[in-house]
């Protein structure tokens, strides 16, 4: 907005502003800052629920570092998150793995060698599968991929990182390729016309044009995928099995930060040691997530800034 | 050749019938990636609908769950997600509505409103059940709400928030500026031009994203676990102080913590939630397509 219309818009408003306006302006301001009202509550309500054993009992070391999650053992409670951390990142990275490649491939074709209805329908698919929620997911976890594999790979049990990993990856793949999309989208078409005027194949553009100009943005698109597959919840719960260990491969079961908090809040009595641990995971949850969706933002607006 | 094209990232004669075929290649394998994608999706659903929709009957759907959750219908939880989606729609709505009113006619381009923009991505990157954390430390326990419908959907209503949101603000910037200064010229406040103008240009985007809302609230699990959801009640819920069932948690349950369930159970209680989810989604992408042809600038 210019200055102009600035001035016109201050000159209507004592003309004939109604006596209800800055009621009205004040709520719509107090509803525009909700967003950081909500965050910062979240955080605050996660936090203090379990402060008491944050702050005094809690071993920052071990809760880190050490492999034993026995919150109910009667004689030796331990709250070793470690196990419970290797479980997120090995079934993250499992997910990555096939999630990066698909979803980066699927971004670079829709957005450059499509056009037209093609691209509309296939834009429309990858909201759809995005939109299927994640009890679903779990659900053909356990119905279709966890038989699959025991016929596949004879693993003893299918609830393991492969099922996770593979549930986890195509539920990351939409957001990658959105964003991934979105990011070379905004490269502009004067960088491909004269890449190709310079005799350069569409492929060749792609690979040392297109990816070196949308580079960031493409990161950020890996890295919120990265931020849906730790956050993901009853998806793994129910696709990872139960065991709380370090796996040593990808047919091993393994429970993850999330799932524990899901599959154990319900069993603690309230405000117990164990019940304020599972509220210090959300509290590194909540970290871990607020990390990775900062850079990735970070990363987007860099390339807008461009 | 070669020698003159040191200074660009590429050999100058690339347009050779191997690069040729090369791209042919590329372009192949980037097709397949994309293919392979869309195959999820149609197996996904073929499946659900081949073994879940044989156990499908207006029985199903109208009878509540009878024998430990090893017969019987659905009933109860699909009206217990009507009451959960219905309820953190009132409360979403208006806030995400006048959140993205502040944010494209009020808000000017200054570090607080990119710090509104980083908690609104923030918002939307929180994990699903440190959501479900807070609405048992706020609402359940703080506001001393109980396990109840209000709890959850409050929950819910927090967590689908930058869905509204972003969507609101897309269908305020599609509105163009001239429309605001003719209004601002001929008199108007701000507020009389986003009341008169604005909003009846974009009412139906941001429609869009509260039926977006409403299909993302529906599909949740983790959020309602513990704030309001349960694993079975005898009763339908009278009043958003009570607690009800859920499809998404009703699906849960049976397909992992009662044994013996026979398996058309799960499998049309999927099928009933995706096409619920998916049936929604569609409606609203659907309608703003047809939108964005009918657009009168």
């Amino acid at each position: 907005m210019n200055r102009l219309s600035k001035r016109v818009a201050a000159n209507a408003r004592t003309r004939s502003g109604t006596a209800l306006e800055p009621v009205i302006e004040w709520i719509i301001r107090v509803c525009g800052f909700s967003a950081i009202f909500f965050v910062f509550a979240i955080f605050l309500f996660v936090f203090t629920s379990g402060a008491d054993f944050i702050l005094h009992r809690l071993d920052a070391g071990e809760f880190l570092l050490s492999t034993e999650w026995y919150p109910s053992s009667i004689a030796n409670k331990r709250y070793g998150t470690l196990a419970l951390f290797v479980g997120t990142v090995s079934v993250t990275a499992l997910a990555m793995l096939i999630a990066v490649p698909f979803g980066l491939g699927a971004a670079v074709f829709i957005s450059e060698f499509t056009s037209g209805k093609l691209k509309e329908s296939l834009k429309i698919v990858v909201e759809l599968l995005a939109a299927i929620p994640s009890v679903v997911w779990g659900f053909i976890g356990i119905a279709i991929m966890n038989p699959l594999i025991i016929i596949l790979f004879g693993a003893p049990i299918g609830l393991n990182v492969l099922n996770g990993g593979i549930i986890l990856g195509l539920m990351s793949v939409p957001i990658i390729v959105s964003i991934g999309e979105d990011a070379l989208k905004a490269v502009p078409d004067s960088y491909r016309e004269a890449s190709l005027a310079l005799g350069a194949t569409r492929w060749q553009s792609t690979y040392k044009v297109l990816f070196p100009a949308a580079r960031s943005g493409l990161l950020a698109a890996v890295l919120l995928g990265v931020g849906r597959a730790v956050g993901e919840t009853i998806a793994v719960l129910m696709a990872t099995g139960h065991a709380v260990q370090i796996p040593h491969s990808v047919l091993d079961s393994v429970r993850t930060l999330t799932a524990t908090i899901a599959a154990e809040l319900g069993e603690t009595a309230r405000g117990s040691d164990h019940y304020q641990a599972l509220f210090a995971i959300g509290v590194l949850l909540f970290a871990l997530t607020f990390v990775v969706n900062l850079t990735a933002d970070l990363l987007v607006r860099g390339t807008r800034d461009e | 050749m070669s020698e003159q094209s040191a200074g660009l990232p590429f050999k100058t004669s690339a347009v050779t019938a191997a690069n040729r075929s090369r791209e042919h290649v590329l372009v192949a394998v980037l097709g397949m990636a994309t293919a392979l994608l869309i195959l999820p999706l149609l197996a996904i659903i073929g499946l659900l609908v081949v073994k879940g929709f044989p156990a499908l009957s207006l029985e199903f759907l109208f009878s509540a769950p009878a024998a430990g959750m090893t017969a019987g219908g659905i009933f109860p939880a699909i009206i217990g997600t009507l009451w959960l989606v219905g309820v953190s729609l009132l409360v979403a709505a208006p806030i995400g509505v006048l959140a993205g009113i502040y944010l494209n006619e009020y808000a000017g381009d200054t570090w607080v409103t990119r710090i509104i923009h980083l908690a609104i991505v923030n918002l939307a990157g929180v994990p699903s059940i440190v959501h479900a954390l807070f609405g048992v430390g706020a609402f359940v326990l703080f506001l001393g709400l109980g396990t109840s419908i209000l709890a959850a959907s409050l929950t819910l209503a927090v967590m689908t928030l930058p869905v509204i949101i972003a969507s609101t603000k897309e269908a305020l910037a599609s509105v163009p500026m001239p429309f605001r200064r003719a209004c601002w010229v001929l008199g108007a406040t701000r507020w009389q031009t986003i009341r008169y103008v604005v909003l009846p240009n974009s009412i139906s985007g941001i429609l869009t994203g509260v039926i977006l809302q409403v299909s993302r609230a529906a599909g949740e699990t983790a959020p309602i676990m513990f704030t309001g959801a349960a694993f079975y009640l005898p009763f339908l819920p009278q009043s958003v102080w009570d607690q009800c069932m859920a499809l998404s948690m009703h699906l849960f349950t049976v397909s992992t913590q009662v044994p013996n369930v026979p398996e058309p159970i799960p499998y049309a209680t999927a099928l009933v939630l995706l096409g619920l989810v998916l049936g929604v989604n569609l409606a609203s992408i659907i309608f703003r397509s047809y939108l964005r042809s009918h657009r009168k600038w």
